[in-house]
C-alpha cells in the first residue's frame, strides 16, 4: 500500500457490465487508495478497458456503484468526472499543435487563455517536450506522442489518472525508460494512477498493488510480491511469471497448511491458498525454487528431457514417472553441475517455496 | 497471390480505350474549340477570335444571360450551403448517435434521390408545389435544389466522418468538453475536408441542373442551363458554345477543388 492516509480514491463496488447477453465484468469490487499506483493486469479481452471506460464514464454500468472519494459518479457524464484518461491510441487532436492539445482540458474548465498556456508550458516541461510545443501531433515520434497524451491528461490536475496500455506502442528500450518516468511522475504529482496492462513485467515493476483480472472477474488483488509468491489460484500462478503446477492428492488441510501426496508417493507439507480443500489439488512451485539433487534423497525424481540454455541460467525440464514435466531453473555459475539429457535426477524444493492451489 | 492479368494485353484494349475517350471528350473539345471561331457558322472554321465571348458579355442577349448566371449562382450557393448543413447534421445522426429505430430507413431516404430518375422527381416536385399552392419562381427552384443536393453533399461528408474514430470525441469529453464542444472543437474541424468537398459537389450539381429546374421554374425565371436550352431551341449560335465552355470551366474548377479538399484530409491523419 502507498504512503497515503488510507483514503479510498476510487471505490468500485460490485460493478457488473453486460453487453447484451455477454457479461464483460462480473461483480468487480476494488478499493483503490489515494496516491496509489494501481494496475489492472489480465489477458486480452478480460475486461480491463471496459472497467477503465466505466470509471471514465464512457460506458454505463449494468449494476453496482462507482465512488470517487466517496461521491457516487456512475450517473455523471465523462466531462463532469474529475478523472482524465491516457488513451491506448493517444487520441491527440490532429488539428491542434501540442500546446493547444495540452491546453484543451484547461480551457474547457474555464481557465483563461494565459493561465492555460502557462500551465501547458509547465506540464510540457515536466514531460520534457518544451521544444516541440508548436508541432502538430503527426510530426512527433510514437514516444513523444505518448508523452503529449500524458501531459494533456495531467494538465487539468485530475484526482485520478487512467492509463490504458499507454506503453504498448513503444519499443522495448523506450518502454523500459518510460516506465521509470511514469513511476517518478506519479510520485511527484501524487495523483492516483490506474494503469492497465497485459504485460506482467510492467505490472510487477511499476505498481503499488495489482489486480489480476480474467474473464471479467477479479482473481486476486495484492502487491507484486504477494501476487507472485502467494497466488490465490491456478490462473494467477500461471499468468504471473512461470510456474510448475504439479498434480497432488491433498490428504489434509489444517488452516493455511496442507499435507499432500506427491506423484512419487512422498508426503509433503506446504502452505495452502484460501479455499483449498482435500481431494485433488495443484502444487505451484516456481522454477527458480526447484533444485536438482541426488534422486535418492529427493521427494520427486525423473529424467531430464530437455535443456534450454538462457545465458545467465539454464532451464532443465524433468519428466516425472507419470509423464508430467517439472522445470528447474539452474544458475549458470562455475560450481553448478549441469545434468545431461536422459540422466535421472532428484527434484527438491523447500516447503515455503511451494503452495497448494485450487482451480 | 496470383499475378493480376495485365489489362493492356487484352485484344482490342487500345481500340476500346480510344473509342471511349473519343466519345466522352470529343464533343466537349469541339465545343471548346469552336467557341473561338470567328465565323457565324457552328461547323465551318473561320479563324480564331473572341467575338462570341464578347457577344456573351456585351451582345444582344447579354442581359438575359447575365440574369440567368446571377440566378444560377445565387441558387447554387444557397442550395449548397443549406444542403451541406443538413447533410452534416444527417451524417452526425447516422454515424454518431448510436443505433436508433429507423436508422436503415433513414439511410435509404437520404440517398434515395440518387436512385430516383430525375424526371420523376421533377414531375413530382412540380405537382407537390402546385398542390400546396406554392407559386413557382426562384424560391421553388431553390427548395427543389436543396433537396436533391443533400445526398451529393452527404456522401463525402459521411465518408469522411466514418474515417474519424470516436476516440477523439471521447478524449475531448474526457477533457471536460460537453458533447456540443466536442463536436464543434474536435469533430467538425476534422470533418472539414469532407464538408468542403460535399459543399463543392452540391454546388456543381445545382449549377448544372436542368431537368428539375425546367419543371419548377416560374415563367420568366431562368438559370444558365434553362437559358442555354431556350436559346438553342431558336437555333444554335456560336455564342452558346462560348457560354457552355465557360460553364465547363467552372465545373472543372469546382470538381478539382472538391477532389483536393478530399485529399487534404487524408494527409492530415
Ligand atoms: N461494445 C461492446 N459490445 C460488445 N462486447 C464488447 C464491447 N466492448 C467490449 N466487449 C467485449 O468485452 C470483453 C472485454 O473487452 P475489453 O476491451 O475490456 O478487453 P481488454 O481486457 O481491454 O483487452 P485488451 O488487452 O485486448 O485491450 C471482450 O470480450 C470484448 O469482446
Ligand atoms: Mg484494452
Amino acid at each position: 500500500m502507498p504512503d497515503g492516509n488510507g483514503t479510498i480514491a476510487v471505490d468500485i463496488d460490485n460493478v457488473t457490465k453486460r453487453y447484451g447477453d455477454f457479461t464483460a465484468l462480473r461483480d468487480v469490487s476494488l478499493a483503490i487508495a489515494d496516491n496509489e499506483f494501481f494496475t489492472l493486469l489480465g489477458p486480452s479481452g478480460c475486461g480491463k478497458t471496459t472497467l477503465l471506460r466505466c470509471i471514465a464514464g464512457f460506458e454505463d454500468i449494468s449494476a453496482g456503484a462507482i465512488r470517487l472519494y466517496g461521491d457516487p459518479i456512475a450517473e455523471l457524464p465523462p466531462n463532469r468526472r474529475p478523472v482524465n484518461t491516457v488513451f491506448q491510441q493517444y487520441a491527440l487532436f490532429p488539428h491542434m499543435d501540442i500546446t493547444r492539445n495540452v491546453m484543451f482540458g484547461l480551457l474547457r474548465l474555464g481557465k483563461s487563455e494565459s493561465e492555460a498556456r502557462k500551465r501547458a508550458g509547465e506540464v510540457l516541461e515536466l514531460v520534457q517536450l518544451t521544444q516541440f510545443a508548436t508541432r502538430l501531433p503527426a510530426q512527433l515520434s510514437g514516444g513523444q506522442q505518448q508523452r503529449v497524451a500524458l501531459a494533456r491528461a495531467l494538465a487539468p490536475n485530475p484526482k485520478v489518472l487512467l492509463l490504458d496500455e499507454p506503453l504498448s506502442a513503444l519499443d522495448l528500450k523506450l518502454r523500459q525508460a518510460v516506465r521509470l518516468e511514469l513511476q517518478q511522475l506519479q510520485h511527484e504529482t501524487g495523483i492516483t494512477f490506474i494503469f492497465v496492462t497485459h504485460d506482467q513485467e510492467e505490472a510487477l515493476t511499476m505498481s503499488d498493488r495489482i489486480a489480476v483480472i480474467s474473464d471479467g472477474r477479479v482473481q486476486q488483488v495484492g502487491t507484486a510480491r504477494a501476487i507472485y509468491e502467494e497466488p490465490n489460484n491456478k490462473f494467477v500462478a500461471d499468468f504471473i511469471g512461470e510456474t510448475n503446477l504439479i498434480d497432488v492428492a491433498v490428504a489434509a488441510i489444517d488452516g493455511a497448511t496442507a499435507t499432500c501426496t506427491l506423484p512419487g508417493g512422498a508426503q509433503f507439507t506446504c502452505p495452502a491458498a484460501s479455499g483449498a480443500h482435500s481431494g485433488q489439488g495443484h502444487l505451484s512451485v516456481r522454477p527458480e525454487r526447484v533444485s536438482l539433487t541426488d534422486p535418492a534423497q529427493a521427494p520427486l525424481s525423473g529424467t531430464v528431457s530437455r535443456l534450454i540454455y538462457l545465458g545467465t541460467d539454464m532451464h532443465v525440464d524433468v519428466t516425472l514417472a507419470d509423464g508430467e514435466t517439472v522445470t528447474a531453473r539452474v544458475q549458470n555459475s562455475a560450481d553448478t553441475t549441469i545434468p545431461e539429457k536422459g540422466q535421472t535426477v532428484g527434484l527438491n524444493f523447500e516447503a515455503g517455496a511451494a503452495r497448494l492451489l485450487v482451480d | 497471390m496470383a499475378k493480376k492479368p495485365d489489362l493492356r494485353r487484352f485484344p482490342g484494349f487500345y481500340g476500346i480505350t480510344l473509342l471511349c475517350l473519343f466519345l466522352l471528350y470529343a464533343p466537349l473539345i469541339i465545343v471548346a474549340i469552336y467557341s473561338f471561331n470567328d465565323s457565324q457558322s457552328i461547323t465551318i472554321w473561320g479563324g480564331a477570335s473572341l467575338r462570341w465571348y464578347e457577344d456573351v458579355f456585351w451582345g444582344l442577349e447579354a442581359d438575359k444571360f447575365k440574369q440567368a448566371a446571377v440566378n444560377s449562382l445565387t441558387i447554387a450557393v444557397t442550395a449548397a450551403i443549406a444542403a451541406t448543413i443538413i447533410a452534416t447534421m444527417a451524417a452526425t445522426a447516422m454515424l454518431r448517435a448510436g443505433s436508433f429505430r429507423g436508422k436503415g430507413a433513414s439511410f435509404a431516404l437520404i440517398n434515395l434521390p440518387l436512385m430516383v430518375p430525375e424526371i420523376v422527381t421533377a414531375v413530382a416536385t412540380l405537382i407537390f408545389f402546385s398542390a400546396i399552392g406554392f407559386t413557382t419562381g426562384i424560391m421553388t427552384i431553390l427548395v427543389a435544389h436543396i433537396v436533391f443536393c443533400i445526398p451529393f453533399a452527404y456522401l463525402p461528408i459521411a465518408a469522411r466522418m466514418e474515417g474519424i474514430e470516436d476516440v477523439y470525441e471521447q478524449a475531448a469529453q474526457d477533457l471536460y468538453a460537453t458533447r456540443w464542444e466536442a463536436f464543434r472543437l474536435v469533430l467538425l474541424p476534422l470533418m472539414m475536408p469532407g464538408i468542403i468537398s460535399g459543399f463543392l459537389l452540391a454546388f456543381i450539381i445545382s449549377l448544372d441542373d436542368f431537368i428539375i429546374t425546367n419543371f419548377v421554374k416560374g415563367a420568366g425565371v431562368e438559370t444558365l442551363p434553362t437559358a442555354i436550352f431556350g436559346a438553342v431551341k431558336q437555333g444554335i449560335k456560336p455564342n452558346i458554345m462560348a457560354i457552355s465552355t465557360l460553364l465547363l470551366l467552372v465545373s472543372i474548377l469546382f470538381v478539382t477543388l472538391s477532389y483536393f479538399a478530399g485529399r487534404m484530409g487524408q494527409n492530415r491523419q
